[in-house]
């Protein structure tokens, strides 16, 4: 899967920027360190948007273009922000035959997004997921830490109201 | 030096230690298939087209980086060789566009000739899936299509090799692809143009922007009057496109195919190339004199110009503000040459023959178009590998043309313009008139040994009469720029007065347009070297060999120029440029 690129305005603090310049300043003569790097600076912005990269790049002196390439091989980097309500699909075997797939389709309808992706909002994010332990409710899915179990299509659009009421956009 | 004996298809060789079973075998006139390998800068062993059978190994090697062994029997011809590679083969198929019947690089295919050579009949046999294709002709010069990409990562490489980096492998998998960060068109990064990962490709996924469509109809047309001019480097390149020996020097059939192709006038961009030098020269004696910003560096190569403007923009008052030969070539036709034939500059119109991709970008800049608005210098800008596919399709047998003489006035070139196509001639052209002007005392010795030759960075000093030491570098390839202009930036320690810099190393002779030799071509053979010879060889026997003892020169500057750096000259000859970004957001 390519990974979506976020479309979402870059909205870093000078707070943050300083850290990754800390970063980048302990490592920028060691290229070995780039994914070090990345990796703390993914804890710092939640994602690698364009902004981000290009002050690893321009730091560490390695072309954007190389930094990109590590963020796109490696699933461990997104280059979207995960939403404040991240919902995970579980497209696990059990939840895959219990009718997953029009689960999260659907979701994909009604927030329109696609898999890796965050609503411009801010306010969701989807992925799929891998087991999460709860086969006996297949299908499943957990929007944050709360799990929501035995779903149908038609059932989405009410548990996303919830979400939306409690961020004032219903 | 430690040898290595082994066998290879049963016959003994001795190698030296450290050489790969690819290597070896050439020794012996065997020719290994590879589709990935570039020597020295592409050894990733990826394309597996190159396997071969090594006695006692538990699978097939990658012949290209494989180290060779004492005692080691190696066989490259074997059936199960053979059928590794077809496979390999049909899987590169797979997922490529097989829209061959007019792909530019049909005929000159890599894929397609190895395809040919191993019997692949059946180009569907893995058919599937197909990922996403990127195709991007967002820029000036080139399109990429990875539809046809067979991820060799040679055009990476290529691009790393210039320390421009701007294309990559992305994403991983089924989903890897060539591409740029964030998946931005090339427009929008700092590709300088320079066309090095066009002639590296093997396959159609990387071409040059074909505008030889303009140019047929500019041809067609009876009321406009066409121009053509050729840089010093393409008379000892076209040849190769016609199969001819790398080197061969084809002026006088060149001249003749663009006569019967049907431009009115045939030129020679020596004209334009013994101008530049008039022009640089004094540029230089003014800064020199006047205490202007030193070294001055050449700005004749447009890829380095784009280079210096997207990473060192605070260096830009160091380039000499001489537009390039193709560009004072183009001004010159439209206002000297239309003014003295009585033609409408608007109704003319010319074309650069040009070894290079960078130039598609140049006449297009703002700040070219010397006589008006609307009135480009030069109209369409071709390189090498169009040119010869104008005269294939027009049916012209090259080989078997007439020589035949340019058109003047604007031709006549002299030593110095001839060796503009090789890194260190500008140099030398610009040595042969500077220092004779400096000191006025009469150059004796012409050859400026310590300037020519293929290394990436020359250094040199040379006393002049009434000035002392002139110390000059000369640079080619972006890789070798960095270097010098990282030095600038610090200050210029080693004192230099002035730098020759050209974006593709080894100078236009190896530039982004010109024909395309196979890798395994490239890999064993200097092509740069060996075509430079050539421009040497001519410069060698051409009656004038410095600019300003050029009689067309004498002319230009008599009848209408005035002098060099007149105003006049400057507002037709000279040019500016602007910072650019490293990537749009």
């Amino acid at each position: 899967m390519v990974k979506k690129i976020s479309k979402i305005p870059f909205s870093g603090t000078p707070e943050q920027e300083a850290q990754l310049n800390a970063v980048i300043a302990s490592y920028k003569d060691d290229p070995s360190q780039l994914m070090t790097v990345m990796q703390k600076a993914q804890s710092i912005y939640g994602y690698l948007p364009f902004e981000v990269q290009v002050m690893i790049a321009d730091g560490m002196d390695i072309p954007l273009e190389k930094v990109y390439g590590v963020s796109t091989f490696y699933a461990q980097f997104a280059l979207s922000p995960a939403g404040k309500h991240p919902i995970s699909v579980c497209l696990g075997t059990a939840c895959y035959v219990k009718g997953a797939q029009a689960v999260f389709e659907h979701l994909q309808e009604l927030l329109g997004i696609g898999p890796g992706e965050c609503t411009p909002d801010g306010v969701f994010s989807l992925e799929a997921c891998r087991c999460i332990g709860a086969c006996g409710l297949a299908p499943v899915m957990m929007i944050g830490d709360e799990v929501y179990g035995n779903l149908k299509p038609d059932m989405l659009a009410g548990i996303l109201e919830k979400y939306k009421k409690m961020e004032g956009i219903a | 030096m430690a040898l290595v004996n082994l066998k290879i298809n049963n016959v003994p060789v001795q190698v030296e230690a450290g050489s790969t079973i690819l290597e070896a075998a050439r020794t012996l006139q065997i020719e290994i298939p590879t589709l990935c390998y570039l020597k020295e800068i592409n050894e990733i062993g990826a394309c597996r087209i190159c396997m071969v059978e090594v006695k006692g190994a538990r699978s097939l090697v990658t012949a290209c980086v494989f180290p060779v062994a004492e005692g080691m029997e190696v066989f490259t011809n074997t059936e199960r060789v053979r059928n590794a590679r077809k496979r390999t083969l049909e899987l590169i198929l797979s997922t490529h566009n097989k829209d061959c019947l007019a792909c530019v690089r049909s005929g000159n295919c890599e894929l397609q000739a190895l395809c040919k050579e191993f019997g692949v009949d059946d180009t569907d046999y893995y058919k599937g899936a197909n990922p996403d294709f990127y195709f991007d002709d967002s820029a000036a010069h080139m399109v990429r299509d990875n539809s046809k990409c067979i991820l060799c990562r040679r055009c990476v490489a290529a691009c790393d090799q210039q320390c421009i980096s701007v294309i990559g492998a992305n994403a991983r998998g089924f989903d890897t692809h060539i591409s740029s960060a964030f998946d931005k068109d090339l427009n929008d990064v700092s590709c300088i143009s320079c066309g090095q990962c066009i002639v590296n490709c093997p396959t159609g996924a990387i071409v040059e922007k074909d505008e030889t469509a303009p140019v047929l109809r500019a041809l067609n047309d009876p009321e406009v009057f066409t121009v053509v001019h050729t840089a010093p480097s393409i008379r000892v390149t076209l040849g190769e496109a016609f199969g001819m020996h790398i080197g061969t020097n084809v002026q006088g059939k060149m001249v003749a195919a663009l006569r019967r192709l049907g431009f009115d006038k045939v030129f020679d961009t020596d004209f334009g190339a013994d101008l530049t030098i008039m022009e640089e020269a004094n540029e230089l004696i003014e800064r020199v004199q006047n205490g202007g910003v030193l070294p001055m560096i050449t700005s004749c190569s447009p890829g380095w110009v784009k280079y210096c403007e997207h990473y060192y923009p605070d260096l830009l008052a160091h380039l000499s503000s001489c537009k390039s030969p193709q560009q004072m070539q183009g001004a010159i036709i439209k206002s000297y040459y239309a003014e003295k034939m009585g033609l409408d500059p608007k109704k003319i119109f010319v074309v650069g023959i040009m070894p290079c991709t960078a130039k598609k970008f140049e006449n297009k800049r703002d700040h070219q178009h010397a006589n008006g608005p609307d009135i480009p210098d030069v109209d369409v800008s071709l390189t090498t590998r169009e040119l010869a596919r104008l005269i294939d399709t027009a049916g012209i047998y090259f080989k078997n043309l007439p020589d035949e003489e340019y058109d003047n006035p604007l031709a006549d070139g002299t030593g110095a313009a001839v060796i503009f196509g090789a890194t260190g001639g500008v140099m030398e052209a610009a040595l042969r008139t500077a220092v004779e002007r400096i000191s006025g005392q009469k150059l004796e010795h012409l050859d400026f040994e310590a300037v020519r030759g293929t290394q990436g960075i020359k250094e040199a000093t040379y006393p002049v009469e009434g000035f002392g030491d002139v110390k000059v570098c000369v640079a080619s390839g972006t890789k070798n720029a960095k270097s010098v202009m990282d030095k600038l930036r610090a200050g210029n320690p080693d004192g230099w007065h002035f730098i020759e810099i050209m974006g593709c190393p080894g100078g236009c002779v190896n530039g982004g347009g010109q024909p395309v030799q196979h890798a395994v071509v490239r890999n064993f053979r200097d092509l740069k070297a060996e075509r430079a010879k050539s421009l040497y060889a001519a410069d060698k026997d051409l009656p004038v060999r410095k600019s300003h003892e050029s009689p067309a020169m004498k002319m230009i500057y008599e009848e209408f120029l005035g002098e060099p750096g007149s105003h006049k000259a400057h507002e037709l000859l000279h040019t500016k440029y602007e910072g650019r970004p490293k990537y749009k957001a």
